[in-house]
């Protein structure tokens, strides 16, 4: 079971990303990346990582996702199907043959390191106040940094995406 | 679960959102793929902070968190660019983006 369940997360990851890449429809990429992100949340949860899954969840699953699905309804195109039609054949085959290679160097340099086949140790235990105190005491600087950081971006949003007022 | 099994599947991921910031010409999906490879290397965080030696330490659950929130800022941010080059080009399409093109 131990075995089992992260797998089943990571397959659902990877079809949610698969469809995220391949379909048509914006509303439908959009839907099927909520599933990537909640397979990955999943992931993390029962590999052991319970905050940091659910924070996963609520933020990709519920904050990012939801803003792709409103940026979808605000850019609609006007004329969709002419974008359809004009496949420009050299772009997709470069692209899918630099994403095959990026592939095929990651497995590569994986698959022949030493030191990743090790059976999985006892599962290590994150207690959600272990974390709070480690983030309030050690890393208190970035969490600050974090802090403003975010403040400071959600305000930049909201000026860049405002209508330019008129002279 | 091992962590090459792990880790193939963070390849994967990476790969995934390559092809997709690189192949699809809307800039939305362009925004998706970066979401998608920053996704993975959060996977490659949790995965080495499971099979660690010192996973007291929580080092890796501390940078994934970090970088959730920069992600989700970075998002929010590449989403009100997108909407207001919409607005200024009436087009989301980044090939016909093209006024500061060489």
């Amino acid at each position: 079971m131990t075995f089992a369940l992260p797998a089943i997360f990571a397959i659902l990851t990877l079809a949610g990303a698969v469809a995220a890449l391949v379909l048509r429809n914006l509303v439908h990429c959009a839907l099927s990346l909520v599933f990537a992100f909640a397979g990955l949340g999943g992931v993390y949860i029962s590999l052991g990582a319970q905050f940091a899954g659910l924070a996963q969840v609520l933020v990709y699953a519920g904050g990012v996702a939801i803003l792709i699905v409103f940026a979808v309804l605000l850019v609609r195109e006007r004329d969709e199907k002419q974008d359809h039609t004009t496949i420009r054949w050299g772009n997709l085959l470069s692209g899918i043959a630099v994403s095959t290679l990026v592939f095929i160097a990651l497995a590569r340099c994986i698959l022949s390191s030493t030191g990743l086949h090790n059976a999985a140790p006892t599962a290590p235990v994150a207690e959600i106040r272990e974390i709070g105190t480690m983030m309030m005491s050690v890393d208190i600087l970035p969490l600050e940094i974090i802090g403003v950081l975010l403040t400071a971006s959600m305000l930049g949003a909201v000026i860049i995406a405002l209508k330019e007022a008129r002279r | 679960m091992t962590l090459d099994i792990l880790l193939l599947v963070s390849a994967a991921l990476f790969t995934l959102g390559l092809a997709s910031s690189l192949l699809r010409r809307n800039a939305i999906l362009v925004l998706v793929g970066i979401e998608l490879m920053l996704n993975a290397a959060n996977l490659n965080f949790i995965a080495f902070w499971r099979f660690s030696a010192h996973p007291e330490a929580f080092t890796g659950i501390l940078f994934v968190l970090f970088s959730i929130a920069l992600a989700a800022a970075e998002a929010a941010v590449g989403l009100a660019l997108i909407i207001s080059i919409h607005r200024f080009y009436k087009t989301s399409n980044v090939d016909r983006i093209d006024r500061m093109k060489g």
